[in-house]
């Protein structure tokens, strides 16, 4: 229910008084477990994929080892590029710390709580996609512009589903302010099984596809520049760089996970900052986007990219199951 | 001592049009941008005095205008608008110094800027009828005269020109009609007059009022379908007219609106606001999905700006809306956000105007598809429009993300009303305000990435030096304003509070900490913008720390990797019209883009194709479909009418005759 | 119809749980490589002018059945991304410009393999017209991997001596 507008504090079961130090620890301890988590997200994803091939395939800690091993090489910068394709990569892995440091990932509690709201995790990883497509046509290279265009095309398709569908949550929850939305859902545990709850998760399934770029989308792990979109903007990265890019999507890749995992299934979250529940909650946090990440690979291993003059109708598709969310939200209040 | 600023700031205005118009060439255009400055600082000052304070400054005078005198008052909400105003004219002031070519540096060119940001600091205090009208009149016929001044140069400039004139005066027209008729039968013509009287109007008066006051109001603010002089206008005037025109003239078509809607006539119907909202949410489509679509420079950003207008104008018809249902601690938040937004949108489309000109003027090219590589040879200018182009975007943490991040708050507290009708027009306003976020998005990132990265695509492009100083100095200005308000928004609540509860007529004390940030108390949302800054930089400083220390080996330069590729030249580089291409694909139905294809066979057989020539082009759809059939008419209509001119006198003569006998017979 | 379907999808994911097709860790033939990217190892594959013999071993190396990957190693699309050049075939006039160009754009350090007697010394293709000189010229080659086609087990071995497991 949305409450009347002189109500004062905060609108939703309590999110509970932290000091400082402890949330700060919440937040550090968050933006550990997204930059070594994420890449094992995308491990695991290639993982299950190998053996549904029927190989075994590489390590689930490959993308950290090859983090590393690209740390020791050398930059090589484009002859015509400016600063921007040198800042792009740190603006990408910044954006996506500051995000993970302030959404409800572990803990309901983490630093800057207050002005955590939803809008602005949205807008961070917007920076970080408007960074990276700068970067793709600052070479001046043909696939980079065609990574770019192509990137920025479904991007904007893929926002006003994202938008709407935060909306429809917010009604519900009556704040946009993260924590306070996941401490609503823990509190009012029926609101899991409402329709528009189900109808925002299919819409934020479609738009998590889409923005971080696996089938039906864009293919991850493809050679054919024709058929790039992401991996199209990445072509001129070297050594540190392209390991910072490489660390900057899988962080952008394991907080939607873990957003989509607590906003639509929030138990085991931390609702205090004591050391025990920290750990549970990082542990049921691994639980629950691991699983999150075993059921993406099994969609992709059934699915067949999309032509890429279809992937609009995918987002469209996403867009009004959005829409019939907030609806729906509207009309059951 | 307002009254005493604000007609200084008149004064001074004047004076600068007497000096750009009177002074040699070499001095004029010194004189007259030094005198609009002077203008500009004073106004803002009295302007400010009235916003901290909250009294209003009243001045009035039978003398200078005939028959019905002068009357003026500067409340809080007008003190918005012209406090904008004077920024924007500050910055355009000191930048056409270094702007003025041959074009602006003609006596009437240089005599008409100052007085064009006079009559633009005029409407805002205009408190009668005549004062508004005689100041809107000027306003429009100084900026038609500006934009006229390339016209031997340049066909599209006259063309512009009939489009402009013709608009703006049939909506002068419909605002004079509006307001009379508000008017009403017992005199009184000043603004107080009018408002003390609205309630003894009958409810179709009032409507029909207010519609057409708001046709001609929403014509000068781009509501789509209204808008189409705009895209021609803004691109054909010099660039700092073209900023003052997207920078202040299309606000105040949003002031005409809530100074008629809320002010005079009290809130209103809840019908009005509905349509507002409504037409808000077709520009803000329609303009960000044309912006995404355009390759001109200049014709994106005027897309741009409807897109803007529209948003703002979401907000102000949802204020309406709220205030008409009751809600009024809400109606106040939207309209706070509304106005919040106007004035963000004149700082960062100011900037990116002004740093469009200066392309214009390094390169002599506006289109996109031509430019490139601008980074290395202007760079503060790039930099510049990158920061506007971040702004618009609504990026954190800058301006554009705060107001875009508040309207978005009204709204989703708006749902709270209870009217059906309402919820559905804010459903349909959420819809558009999503929609046009990644729009805008792709069409900035096309025209800073196209425009001004990558390689240079012509020669003059190749070969530009950076602009004046004084030139960089004016986009610099407004660049402030983008990244204060966008890291400590808080600063400016207190005055748009004053100005919305000027406005909207309710107090609503306290909806919103003047901390810093934005926090809205007993609703439940904030945003820390200092704070998120503060965590950006320093992972930005932790991430490029780690780097250097981790990454030993050096770095190399070496060829851009193109498969492999002999040469690598600026013709394999991605175009503006190939980078809009997908989204135009997609959206086909609403653009409809124009394409030709042409097949010349060799004589001897159909089967072999000497030559093909393919044309595409993206022009305004509303223009083509619905504005050429009406010239049609009309051009039809008088060709008709020309058959009764034959040239015979006698015939003339019958005419008078037959007119004469009418009129005695209707009299009688 | 949706029966068959579902069945279908439920057949395919059969071999999630069943086990690899891959075989064992062959035991390594010779002396160990030094080497040079411990863990991780990504390849970019250039034909400077191969009778295609060769990629259809590197892509059965890469398949379920040798499945090169487990070691870490991963074929690339930009040279920027890659730590090696994996080379096939020999030097033609057409791609020697590309393969210097190529070697350019990797970032160093980096190591150049040569798959298949062609790529080491010409193969059945030494001294043919098309031919612009021996790849020695142009880079010297840190592996070489004899064979025309080379076996997988040996491509396998070579990635594994670079990566080092």
């Amino acid at each position: 229910m949305i409450p009347a507008v002189e109500a004062t504090g905060h609108a939703a079961a309590g999110v509970a008084a932290v000091g400082l130090g402890p949330s700060i620890a919440a937040s550090v301890l968050q933006v550990v477990a997204v930059l070594f988590g994420g890449p094992l997200l995308v491990g695991l994803m290639a993982k299950v994929r190998a053996r549904a091939e029927g190989r075994i395939g590489a390590p689930i800690r490959q993308p950290l080892l090859d983090v590393r091993k690209l740390m020791t090489k050398e930059r090589v910068h484009a002859e015509h590029a400016s600063v921007v394709l040198s800042i792009a990569p740190f603006v990408v892995v910044a954006s996506a710390a500051v995000a993970v440091a302030i959404a409800p990932l572990v803990a309901t509690v983490p630093a800057l709580h207050h002005g955590a709201d939803l809008f602005v995790v949205v807008s961070l990883l917007l920076m970080g996609s408007v960074a990276l497509a700068l970067a793709g046509l600052d070479p001046g290279t043909a696939f980079g512009g065609m990574g770019s265009s192509r990137a920025m095309a479904i991007g904007a398709l893929a926002e006003p589903a994202l938008l709407v569908a935060v909306l429809a949550l917010s009604i519900q929850a009556g704040t946009s302010n993260l924590p306070a939305i996941v401490s609503a859902t823990l509190a009012h545990p029926a609101w899991v099984a409402s329709p528009q709850r189900l109808l925002a998760l299919v819409a934020l399934v479609v738009v998590v596809l889409a923005e971080t770029g696996r089938i039906p989308v864009d293919n991850p792990s493809t050679h054919l520049e024709l058929t790039m979109i992401h991996e199209a903007m990445v072509l001129e990265y070297a050594g540190p760089e392209l390991a910072l890019v490489t660390l900057g999507e899988a962080m952008r890749l394991g907080l939607l996970f873990s957003l989509v995992a607590n906003l639509f299934f929030p138990w085991g979250i931390a609702t205090t900052a004591s050391v025990p529940r920290l750990l549970l909650g990082l542990a049921v946090l691994g639980a629950k986007t691991a699983a999150i990440a075993v059921a993406v690979s099994l969609l992709e291993i059934q699915t067949a990219k999309l032509r890429l003059f279809r992937v609009p109708e995918l987002l469209a598709g996403g867009f009004v199951l959005a829409v019939l969310a907030v609806i729906t939200g509207l009309v059951t209040r | 001592m307002t009254v005493a600023l604000f007609l200084g700031a008149l004064g001074l205005g004047l004076a600068g049009s007497l000096a750009g118009a009177t002074l040699p060439a070499r001095r004029r255009v010194f004189a007259a941008a030094a005198l609009s400055s002077m203008a500009c600082v004073v106004a803002f000052v009295g302007a400010g005095e009235v916003l901290l304070s909250g009294r209003s400054g009243a001045f009035s005078s039978s003398e200078i205008l005939p028959l019905t005198g002068v009357n003026l008052l500067l409340d809080p909400l007008g003190a918005l608008f012209v406090a904008t105003t004077a920024v924007v004219g500050l910055a355009a002031s000191c930048y056409s110094v270094g702007y003025a070519g041959n074009s602006l540096r003609s006596r009437s060119a240089a005599g008409l800027l100052p007085l064009f940001l006079t009559t633009l600091l005029l409407v805002p205090a205009a408190a009668s009828v005549a004062t508004f009208m005689v100041a809107w009149e000027l306003m429009a016929l100084t900026s038609l005269m500006l934009l006229l001044v390339e016209h031997r140069h340049r066909a599209e400039a006259r063309e512009a020109a009939q489009w402009y004139a013709a608009m703006t005066h049939v909506g002068a027209a419909a605002i004079l009609v509006g307001l009379v008729l508000l008017v009403g039968h017992r005199g009184g013509e000043s603004f107080a007059d009018i408002a003390a009287n609205a309630g003894k109007l009958s409810p179709a008066t009032r409507s029909l009022g207010f519609v057409l006051v708001l046709l001609g109001c929403a014509s000068k603010a781009g509501a789509v379908p209204l808008h189409v002089w705009l895209p021609r206008a803004h691109p054909e005037a010099p660039s700092p007219v073209s900023a003052l025109m997207s920078g202040a003239m299309v606000n105040l078509g949003i002031y005409g609106i809530i100074r008629v809607g809320d002010d005079l006539l009290g809130g209103g119907e809840l019908w009005w606001w509905l349509v507002v909202l409504g037409l808000g949410a077709a520009s803000a489509f329609f303009g960000a999905l044309s912006a995404a679509a355009s390759t001109d420079l200049k014709r994106l950003l005027a897309y741009s700006t409807i897109d803007n207008l529209g948003l703002v104008l979401i907000g102000v018809g949802a204020a309406g809306a709220l205030a008409a249902t009751g809600h009024h601690r809400l109606a106040a938040l939207a309209m706070l956000a509304a106005l919040f937004h106007l004035v963000n949108h004149s700082a960062f489309k100011g900037c990116l105007f002004l740093a469009a000109g200066a392309v214009e003027r390094a390169t002599g090219i506006r289109d996109l598809d031509r430019l490139g590589g601008l980074v290395h040879r202007l760079p503060a200018t790039t930099a510049l429009f990158g920061l506007g182009a971040l702004s618009i975007s609504a990026l954190p943490p800058f301006n554009g993300f705060a107001s875009e991040w508040l309207l978005i708050q009204s709204l989703l507290h708006g749902f709270a009303s209870r009217s059906p009708a309402t919820v559905v027009a804010l459903l349909g306003g959420v819809a558009a305000l999503a929609l046009t976020g990644g729009l805008t998005a792709a069409a900035f990132v096309k025209a800073l990435g196209i425009g001004f990265l990558g390689q240079p695509r012509s020669p003059a492009a190749a070969s530009a030096h950076e602009v004046a100083p004084s030139m960089v100095a004016g986009m610099a200005l407004l660049a402030v304003p983008c990244v204060l308000l966008g890291v400590a928004p808080g600063l400016a609540m207190a005055i748009l509070h004053r100005a919305t509860e000027s406005g909207l007529g309710t107090s609503s004390p306290g909806s919103l900490h003047h901390g810093l940030g934005l926090d809205l108390a007993g609703l439940d949302g904030a945003i820390e913008p200092v704070l998120l800054v503060a965590a950006l930089l320093s992972a930005l400083g932790l991430a490029w720390g780690v780097v250097r220390i981790v990454a030993r080996r050096g770095a190399r330069s070496a060829a851009a990797w193109g498969c492999g590729r002999e040469s690598q030249t600026s013709r394999m580089e991605y175009t503006a019209t190939s980078f809009a291409e997908p989204l135009q694909r997609v959206f086909a139905d609403v653009l409809r883009p124009d394409h030709d294809l042409d097949v010349t066979h060799v004589a001897e057989s159909r089967y072999v194709i000497r030559a093909m020539s393919y044309s595409g082009q993206v022009d305004d759809v509303i223009e083509r479909s619905w504005y050429r059939p009406v010239i049609g008419l009309v051009k039809a209509w008088g060709s008709v009418a020309r058959r009764a001119q034959n040239g015979s006198v006698h015939r003339y003569l019958a005419y008078s005759f037959a007119a004469l006998v009418v009129i005695l017979v209707v009299l009688a | 119809m949706i029966t068959s379907s579902i069945v279908r999808r439920l057949l395919a994911l059969r071999s999630l749980v069943a086990r690899p097709v891959t075989e064992q860790r062959p035991r390594p033939t010779g002396p160990p490589h030094v080497v040079r990217f411990p863990g991780s190892v990504q390849l970019r594959h250039v034909d400077v002018g191969s009778c295609n013999g060769c990629e259809i071993e590197i892509a059965s190396a890469f398949g379920p059945h040798y499945d090169a990957s487990r070691f870490g190693a991963r074929l690339v699309a930009s040279p920027r991304h890659a730590d090696g050049v994996l080379v096939t075939g020999v030097v033609t006039r057409n791609m020697a410009g590309p393969l210097r160009r190529t070697l350019d754009a990797v970032p160093r350090p980096f190591a150049v393999v040569a798959c298949g007697d062609c790529a080491i010394n010409g193969g059945i293709f030494a001294g043919a017209y098309g031919v612009e000189c021996d790849l020695e010229q142009i880079a010297k080659a840190d592996v070489a991997i004899p064979g025309c086609p080379p076996d997988p087990t040996a491509i396998t071995e070579a990635l594994r001596g670079l990566t080092g497991r």
